[in-house]
C-alpha cells in the first residue's frame, strides 16, 4: 500500500480515525477494570479495618460516618459491630504535620477508647527513618509501643513534650505527627460515642 | 500564607528536579553552558504555567463534567503539543526576539515529562485555580534554580581535570547527586 | 536470525539508559529497590512492544506531516489501559510507581523507537525492538534499583545480603539515585573500552 500524501484530508481523516479509535479503546478498558479498581479499594480499606478492629459482622463500610474533631475537622469512622452491640471503631485519621507532607493512618480503638491497633495507610517521610512508623509504635521495647494505650487519660505525645511514648530515634517531627493523627482519630471517636450519645452525624458512604 | 508554603515546597522542599525527578532530560542534555539553561528555563516557565491553567481547565469543566476521567493522560498530552505548537506560532509572529531566544527549546517540550507530571499532579492534589497557578509557576521556578545552578558547575567541571571513566555524564551524575544533597537540608522546613 | 540479533541489540549494543542515555525520569524516580525498577522496566517492555507493532502496521495510513501527535495518540492508548489495569490488579505496584505510569506516554525511549525503527519497519521486527529496547530498559532499571536497594538498605529483591545496619540510606534517598547512576555508567564506560 502507498504511504497517505500530507494533504489536508488525509491528515484530518487519520488523526480524527487514531483519536476516535483511542477513545473506544480506552471506554472499553475503562469499562473493564471500574469493578476490580473498586473492588480492590474496598478490600484494601476493608483489610485495614480488620486489622485495626476486634471481630464485627457488620458491613462497616455501609455503616461509615463523619464526626468531627476536637480541632474542628473531621474524620470518617467505621463503626465495628457484633450481634448489634458496638464493640470499637476505625477511624480513618490522617494529619499534615509530617515531615514531608500528608500522614493518613487509620486506627481502632474498643469501646473504652483503648486504641487496639493502627495501620499506616500512605506517607511520604523519608524512608529508613520516619517510614519506619509503620514498626516502631508496635514494637515491644520500651515505651515505644502505643498499642494496647487508652486515650480516655489524655493524648498521647512523645518523650521530649512531656508524654510517655519514645520517638523514633532520630524522626521526632514524624512521630509527633503519627501521634497527632491518632489523638485526631480519638478525639473524633469520643465526640461521637455511642454511649455518650453525642454528636452523631450521619453521612454517606462516598468511599 | 498557604500560598507561600505551596511556592516554597515547590521550589527547595520537592524540587521538581532533584527530588522528584521528573524533567531530567532537559536538566542533563541544556545545562552546559548558563546561558542556554537560561532560555530553557524561561521556555519552560512559559509552557508549564500556560499549560497547567489550559489543562486545568479541560479536566474540571469538560473531562470531569462528562465522566471523561479516563482520557486524562490522551488530553492533557495533546494539550501540550498543540500549545507548545501555538506558541511557536504566535511567537514567531509577535515577538521575533524572544522566538530567537526560545525557539529551539519549544519543540524540546512536549516530550519534557515535568510538563504532564505537573498538569496530573495538580489535579491529583485537588488544588483550586489560584493554587494550581501559584504551583506551576514554583514548579517551574525550581526547575529553573536548579538547572541554571547545575550548568554554572559544569561550566566550572568542563575546566578541571576528570579521570576519563567520569567524564561527561558520570560526573554531570554525581553532581547532581551531591546537588540533591544540598537541596535535602530545604526538607522539613515546610 | 535477525530478529534475534534486533533483540539483542536493543538490550546490549544500543541499551537505551547506559548507552543511549534516554529516558532518564522513570530510571531515577522508581529504582529505590529492584522490584520496582524491574516493575516500572516490565510496564515500559510492554507499551514498548504494543506501540512499535501498532505504529508499524499503521505507518503508510499516518501522513508524515502529522505523525508525531499521530504517534503520541497511539502511545497515550496503551499506557492508560495498562495504568487501569495495574490500579485494578497490582495496587501496591501502583502505589510504588505513581506519577511515573501516566508518564511513560512522554518517555523519551517510546517515541524514539517509534520514530526511529517502528515508522520504517515491518511489524515483527519492529516487536522485537519493542521487547529488545524494553527488555535493556527493565535491565538497567533492575541493576540500579538492586545497587541502590544493596547500598542503601543491604538486601536486594527483599533478601537480606548484609546487615542492614551497614546500609547507607542515602543511596535509597534522591542523591542517591544520581550518585548510583553516574557511577554504574563510568564502570560500563571503562568497560566498554576495554573490551
Amino acid at each position: 500500500m502507498e504511504k497517505l500524501k500530507s494533504t489536508l484530508p488525509n491528515m484530518f481523516l487519520s488523526l480524527m480515525i487514531t483519536c476516535a479509535a483511542s477513545g473506544v479503546i480506552l471506554a472499553g478498558a475503562n469499562l473493564y477494570t471500574a469493578g476490580p479498581i473498586a473492588l480492590s479499594k474496598a478490600a484494601a480499606l476493608e483489610k485495614a479495618i480488620k486489622a485495626v478492629t476486634p471481630e464485627f459482622d457488620n458491613n462497616p463500610l455501609e455503616d461509615a460516618y463523619m464526626a468531627v474533631t476536637s480541632d474542628g475537622d473531621s474524620l470518617l469512622i467505621y463503626p465495628a459491630t457484633k450481634d448489634g452491640r458496638q464493640v470499637g471503631v476505625a477511624v480513618d485519621s490522617y494529619t499534615k504535620n509530617g515531615f514531608s507532607g500528608e500522614i493518613k493512618v487509620i486506627v481502632g480503638f474498643d469501646t473504652e477508647g483503648t486504641l487496639i491497633n493502627y495501620s499506616v495507610l500512605q506517607h511520604s517521610e523519608t524512608p529508613g527513618l520516619g517510614s519506619k512508623m509503620e514498626e516502631w509504635f508496635r514494637t515491644e521495647k520500651n515505651n515505644q509501643s502505643v498499642i494496647g494505650r487508652p486515650l480516655s487519660n489524655g493524648n498521647l505525645s512523645v518523650a521530649k513534650d512531656g508524654g510517655d511514648v519514645d520517638a523514633i530515634t532520630a524522626s521526632t517531627i514524624t512521630s509527633r505527627a503519627f501521634l497527632n493523627a491518632i489523638n485526631r482519630a480519638y478525639s473524633a471517636y469520643k465526640g461521637t460515642d455511642s454511649t455518650t450519645g453525642a454528636t452523631i452525624n450521619k453521612g454517606g458512604n462516598d468511599e | 500564607m498557604e500560598y507561600i508554603l505551596i511556592f516554597i515546597a515547590a521550589v527547595f522542599v520537592n524540587n521538581i528536579v532533584l527530588s522528584q525527578f521528573l524533567g531530567i532530560c532537559p536538566f542533563l542534555g541544556v545545562s552546559k553552558k548558563v546561558e542556554t539553561a537560561g532560555g530553557m528555563s524561561a521556555a519552560v516557565t512559559f509552557v508549564l504555567t500556560i499549560a497547567t491553567i489550559v489543562t486545568y481547565l479541560v479536566q474540571k469543566y469538560v473531562l470531569d463534567a462528562f465522566g471523561l476521567a479516563f482520557m486524562q493522560t490522551i488530553t492533557f498530552i495533546l494539550i501540550i503539543a498543540a500549545l507548545v505548537q501555538m506558541l511557536e506560532i504566535i511567537l514567531k509572529k509577535v515577538s521575533p526576539a524572544l522566538y530567537q531566544a526560545l525557539g529551539v527549546y519549544l519543540p524540546l517540550i512536549t516530550t519534557n515529562c515535568c510538563v504532564l507530571g505537573v498538569a496530573i499532579l495538580v489535579i491529583q492534589k485537588d488544588y483550586n485555580l489560584l493554587q494550581a497557578v501559584v504551583f506551576a509557576i514554583s514548579t517551574a521556578l525550581g526547575f529553573s534554580l536548579a538547572l541554571t545552578i547545575f550548568a554554572g558547575i559544569r561550566e566550572q567541571l568542563s575546566m578541571t581535570h576528570i579521570p576519563e571513566g567520569m567524564k561527561g555524564t558520570p560526573i554531570a551524575l554525581i553532581t547532581a547527586g551531591l546537588l540533591a544533597m544540598a537541596f535535602m537540608g530545604f526538607s522539613g522546613i515546610v | 536470525m535477525n530478529n534475534i540479533k534486533i533483540l539483542l541489540n536493543g538490550i546490549i549494543k544500543e541499551n537505551p539508559i547506559f548507552v543511549l542515555l534516554l529516558g532518564m525520569c522513570p530510571t531515577l524516580g522508581t529504582t529505590s529497590s529492584a522490584i520496582n525498577g524491574m516493575g516500572m522496566g516490565l510496564a515500559t517492555t510492554f507499551v514498548l512492544m504494543c506501540t512499535n507493532m501498532a505504529i508499524s502496521a499503521l505507518k503508510n495510513l499516518i501522513p508524515n506531516a502529522v505523525r508525531i501527535p499521530a504517534y503520541v495518540v497511539i502511545i497515550a492508548t496503551f499506557v492508560t489501559p495498562l495504568q487501569m489495569f495495574i490500579e485494578a490488579f497490582l495496587p501496591s505496584l501502583y502505589q510504588s510507581l505513581g506519577l511515573f505510569i501516566p508518564l511513560i506516554v512522554v518517555n523519551c525511549i517510546v517515541l524514539g523507537r517509534a520514530e526511529a525503527f517502528a515508522g520504517k519497519n515491518g511489524v515483527i521486527p519492529s516487536g522485537f525492538d519493542g521487547v529488545g529496547t524494553g527488555l535493556g530498559f527493565t535491565l538497567a532499571l533492575t541493576l540500579l534499583g538492586a545497587t541502590r536497594e544493596l547500598l542503601g538498605t543491604g538486601k536486594v529483591f527483599d533478601l537480606a545480603l548484609m546487615p542492614e545496619q551497614y546500609g547507607a540510606l542515602i543511596f535509597v534517598l534522591a542523591p542517591g539515585a544520581f550518585i548510583a547512576l553516574g557511577f554504574l555508567i563510568a564502570i560500563i564506560n571503562k568497560v566498554r573500552k576495554v573490551s
